[in-house]
């Protein structure tokens, strides 16, 4: 799947690194004891330090610490044992203190990877570069009064893990599929909630074009604070295009911030290189080094759960689902919680089928999420097991699904009360096969004329009589055995 | 009653034991020297009612039998750098007008939990940032000595109001901090007790910060056994402060029990600095003379990185108060300027509230941490540092502690070194070293110049080691004999 554009002169292809912010999930922030819960009135959940009051110090939040190491372990990285964290000065009224205590050359995780499922069941791995720990910015509004700008601190403090991606990918799709397998990761660790509306994951982009072939790095763009995967592809998208075109018209683009527009799907500059902040970062002296022992990383380590990536490996080979089925499942932590509740003492591929079929279509039609299904893992476990057990036939369990998604309910009481089990009498379904071929003297002519093929509309007769409650196996039995006589 | 205020603190604690007085009499006799010597300018804000209040509360205390620590009913004077709930607190800075505290720093709570009375707010250095407490937005302080020309002196800095209110006995005692030898040099300046504990003793937590590696609390006093006594209280482990040490405190009292025989004291050469006045170098003598007597052996040392401390000093220092400062911008509290936009703002509100000095050091510090001259300055001068360090612990090898001239000048008249920024830094020289190793340090006066004015010498301890500073001082102040008092 290669992405490229044609420029007048040559191809191109396009070099994307990503830069996404994880809000970490904690009770508190990651320097004080503020709320860092979402919402809440402005400036409800600031403590002294949020407000860099004089004299007030940080002191790190263990738990914080947890999440990010927890984190670089689920991306296989590398946990540094030092890290340092460092003061990166700007003036910003949102920004109290001055300077955001963030990490610089020494930060708590190195280099790890990610795999990226990508469409037609291929797979491309991404490097991480790093991971680290910083402390969030508050919120400037602009829109409360005329001429003056309010400030909100809620988000000042709270934790957030930066995770810089190598610049590996090649094309919009990979920096969705990056995106998406990184929340899905981040979710099954419960480091951060992933919910990019809420920007509790923000993403920057860095995109640049090279002629194809070529392994230079050209001049990159940023692209700040796009909030949704869908935004994210197409700023690429812009962006790329537009280096093309600069190229071709021989200029160049300068190194330089740019927003994206999501209403007119550009990107316009922010500020260029000129303009780029000296941040003057220094080791932050109100803080030591922090420094972690082996055994507590292994203890992490210990801790882990099971990962989308083991979770696919696992339904492929114990389950014998296909590569591309197990990718959908595991891809959320509640779906595959879902299927596993379903598959439970039961046939995975049956179970496999039901959920990614028919539950997540029905879902995508009445746009509702898993967790709030209205059909429950438990019924729809009970509704295979009524197709297992000859109860009902695959269509009929169709039509109760249908009614389950609209009313909900047990389905074992909507066969009950609807009078949906399947007719397994030998001798009820043989008077209504008796009756159909009494009745139709031409086709069976035409079957003993040597057109088999006939014998599926008798089987749709003997199905339509009996209201589609006939078990299929023994009709399709009974009439070969009575037409061939 | 009014010679109460001119006790020292364990003078104090006995006649309150005694009932021979109560706190609220020796706190009258305190805000009384305080209205008549309001010429000093020691204090920025005064606390008459909060300190009648704890007075009497200590007395109550006292009644019930329910004594708190050896500073219950002691009157102090606060450091205007601590933050003191419900108290209007400065740095003495006009960025911070109207600036009041909702919470008390950890040192401040820890003194009146021990039951010291505060009588106010001690004038200093604006941001502690100066060596002669002609910095402070509200007005110098007033040496209580006077040379025999009469001129006004100046009491040191940055801990000057504190110093000028222990000297002129408007306090018993009072805190300071000390970043590069705000304590110790305005003690020698005025001739009392400074004592700077190792960085991480006391909390930071709530300290106005200058720089952060550096900035430690401390008690100034009348003697050397009332610095042990107030120490006792201030120090200790705050969750609150990350680089505040997790050790366990001695009694600092009872390290003035022991003698000083066979305690190794080493004389630094480096300390013999160019244009050194020969009556400071023949008193570092006399010092050297006293520990010896007393049974002690002196042995010539080596620190040989002594002569890059100050400018690694003053490169450090303004990096780290570049970003302390940094919060001052007028958006949330103290001075606002407006302006026509958010960064004209800034530019007014920091241009009016900060001093000349000030913004120097924030200029410099701004300079030093800036892409192309970090590595040039900053990262070269933590380097420095380091070996500064070691130079102490290689020394620590041979010796126990390490004695030296606390300053290299007795104190100066005010608006002298005004207009010479590096001329004033080197105040600074022997008193910074320390401060970049960390390590304790305490100034004692030890005697007179030849124009009347105190003159102090400088004990430096190891790591942690208080105790062993505490008893050379004592040693040190008894030999010394230093009992004259300004205005005598």
């Amino acid at each position: 799947m290669s992405y490229i554009i044609q420029g007048e002169t040559c191809d191109w292809e396009v070099v994307i690194g990503l830069e996404v912010h994880c809000q970490v999930t904690s009770k508190s922030k990651l320097f004080s004891g503020g709320s860092a819960s979402f919402g809440g009135a402005p400036n409800d959940h600031v403590d002294l330090l949020d407000a860099g009051l004089p004299g007030m110090l940080p002191v790190v939040n263990a738990h914080c610490v947890e999440q990010a190491v927890r984190t670089g372990l689920g991306l296989k990285a590398q946990i540094n044992k030092r890290s340092v964290f460092s003061r990166k000065n700007y003036f910003y009224a949102d920004m109290p203190l001055g300077y955001q205590i963030s990490q610089y050359d020494q930060p708590i995780v190195g280099e790890g990877t990610i795999l990226l499922e990508l469409e037609g069941g291929k797979t491309k791995e991404v490097g991480i570069e790093r991971l680290h720990l910083e402390a969030d910015a508050g919120k400037s509004m602009h829109d409360q009064h005329p001429t003056k700008t309010f400030v909100d601190l809620n988000r000042a403090g709270v934790a957030l893990m930066e995770i810089v991606s190598k610049p590996d990918m090649r094309t919009p799709e990979e920096a969705g599929a990056y995106l998406r397998k990184l929340r899905s990761i981040v979710r099954y660790l419960e480091t951060c909630d992933g919910n990019m509306d809420e920007g509790s994951m923000r993403c920057d982009a860095n995109v640049s074009v090279r002629p194809v072939g070529s392994d230079e790095l050209r001049t990159r763009c940023e692209i700040k604070n796009v909030n949704s995967v869908r935004f994210v592809m197409q700023a690429i998208e812009y962006e790329a295009q537009r280096h093309v075109e600069l190229y071709d018209e021989g200029e160049e683009p300068i190194q330089e911030t740019r927003l994206f527009d999501s209403n007119a799907g550009t990107t316009r500059s922010m500020r260029s290189k000129e303009h780029a902040h000296d941040y003057r970062y220094f080791p932050e002296p109100d803080l030591l080094p922090l420094d972690l022992t082996d055994e507590y990383i292994q203890n992490i380590q210990a801790s882990l759960p099971e990962l989308p990536d083991e979770r696919r490996e696992r339904y492929v080979n114990d389950f014998g689902l296909s590569s591309i089925d197990a990718g959908v499942l595991v891809a959320e932590k509640e779906n595959a919680a879902y299927f596993e509740a379903v598959a439970k003492g039961r046939d995975p591929k049956l179970a496999a089928n039901w959920v990614t079929t028919n539950l997540f279509g029905a879902l995508k039609k009445i746009g509702k999420p898993i967790s709030e299904s209205p059909v429950s893992a438990e019924d729809l476990g009970k509704l295979l097991d009524l197709i297992s057990n000859d109860t009902i036939s695959g269509r009929i369990a169709k039509d109760v699904f249908e009614e389950m998604v609209e009313n909900g309910g047990d389905p074992e009481k909507i066969v009950e009360e609807k009078g949906l089990k399947q007719i397994t009498d030998t001798g009820a379904i043989e008077g209504i096969v008796d009756d159909i071929i009494a009745k139709n003297p031409d086709q069976v002519a035409q079957f003993k004329g040597g057109n088999e093929k006939i014998i599926g509309w008798f089987v749709g007769q003997v199905m339509k009589m009996s209201q589609g409650k006939a078990n299929p196996g023994m009709v399709n039995k009974l009439l070969k055995d009575k037409l061939s006589d | 009653m009014s010679d109460l205020s001119k006790l020292t603190i364990a003078k104090a604690r006995d006649g309150l034991t005694k009932g021979d007085f109560t706190s609220v009499e020796l706190t009258e006799s305190c805000l009384a020297a305080m209205t008549a010597n309001k010429g000093l300018n020691a204090f920025i804000t005064e606390t008459p009612e909060i300190a009648l209040e704890r007075a009497k509360q200590s007395d109550a205390r006292r009644a019930a039998g329910t004594v708190a620590s050896g500073m219950d009913g002691v009157p102090i004077a606060v450091k205007d750098l601590f933050c003191t709930e419900g108290v209007l607190t400065t740095a003495a800075s006009h960025i911070l007008d109207g600036y009041t505290p909702v919470y008390e720093s950890t040192v401040s709570a820890k003194l009146k939990t021990d039951g010291a009375v505060m009588l106010g707010k001690a004038n200093l250095d604006e941001f502690a940032m100066g060596s002669a407490n002609v910095t402070s937005y509200y007005g110098n302080v007033v040496n209580p000595w006077k040379g025999k020309d009469g001129k006004d002196l100046v009491p040191g800095g940055s801990s000057g109001g504190s110093a000028a209110a222990v000297a002129g006995d408007l306090c018993l005692a009072a805190t300071g901090t000390d970043t590069g030898g705000s304590i110790r040099q305005p003690a020698s300046f005025c001739g009392i007790v400074g004592l700077k504990p190792t960085y991480g003793r006391c909390s930071r937590w709530g300290i106005i910060a200058f720089a952060s590696s550096l900035d430690q609390a401390g008690p100034m006093t009348k003697t050397v056994r009332d610095a042990a006594i107030m120490l006792q209280s201030m120090a200790g482990h705050d969750p609150k402060d990350s680089t505040s040490a997790p050790h366990a405190l001695p009694n600092f009292e009872d390290a003035l029990k022991g003698d000083v025989k066979g305690l190794k004291v080493g004389i630094p050469k480096e300390y013999r600095v160019d244009g050194m006045p020969s009556e400071i170098e023949a008193l570092w003598k006399k010092g050297a003379n006293w520990l010896k007597d007393a049974g002690a052996e002196i042995v010539d040392i080596s620190l040989p990185h002594t002569k890059y401390a100050l400018p690694v000093y003053y490169i450090v220092a303004p990096a780290e108060a570049s970003a302390n400062l940094a919060r001052y911008d007028g958006v949330r509290y103290g001075l606002r300027v407006d302006g026509q936009s958010i960064d004209e703002m800034y530019m007014n509100t920091r241009g009016e509230g900060f001093g000349k000095e000030v913004q120097r050091r924030v200029m410099i510090g701004t300079y030093v941490l800036s892409a192309g001259y970090y590595d040039a300055y900053y990262r070269k001068a933590q380097q420095i540092r380091t070996l500064i360090a070691k130079d102490f612990t290689d020394a620590y090898q041979k010796v126990d502690v390490i004695l030296t001239p606390t300053a290299p000048s007795a104190a100066f008249a005010i608006g002298e070194n005004q207009n010479d920024p590096l001329a004033m830094y080197l105040n600074d020289v022997f008193t910074v070293p320390a401060s970049l190793a960390g390590i304790p340090g305490m100034s004692i006066p030890a005697g007179l110049s030849e124009n009347g004015l105190p003159l102090g010498l400088q004990l430096l301890g190891k790591s942690f080691d208080e105790e062993t500073v505490l008893r050379a001082a004592g040693v040190m102040e008894q030999a010394a004999a230093f009992t004259a008092k300004p205005g005598q």
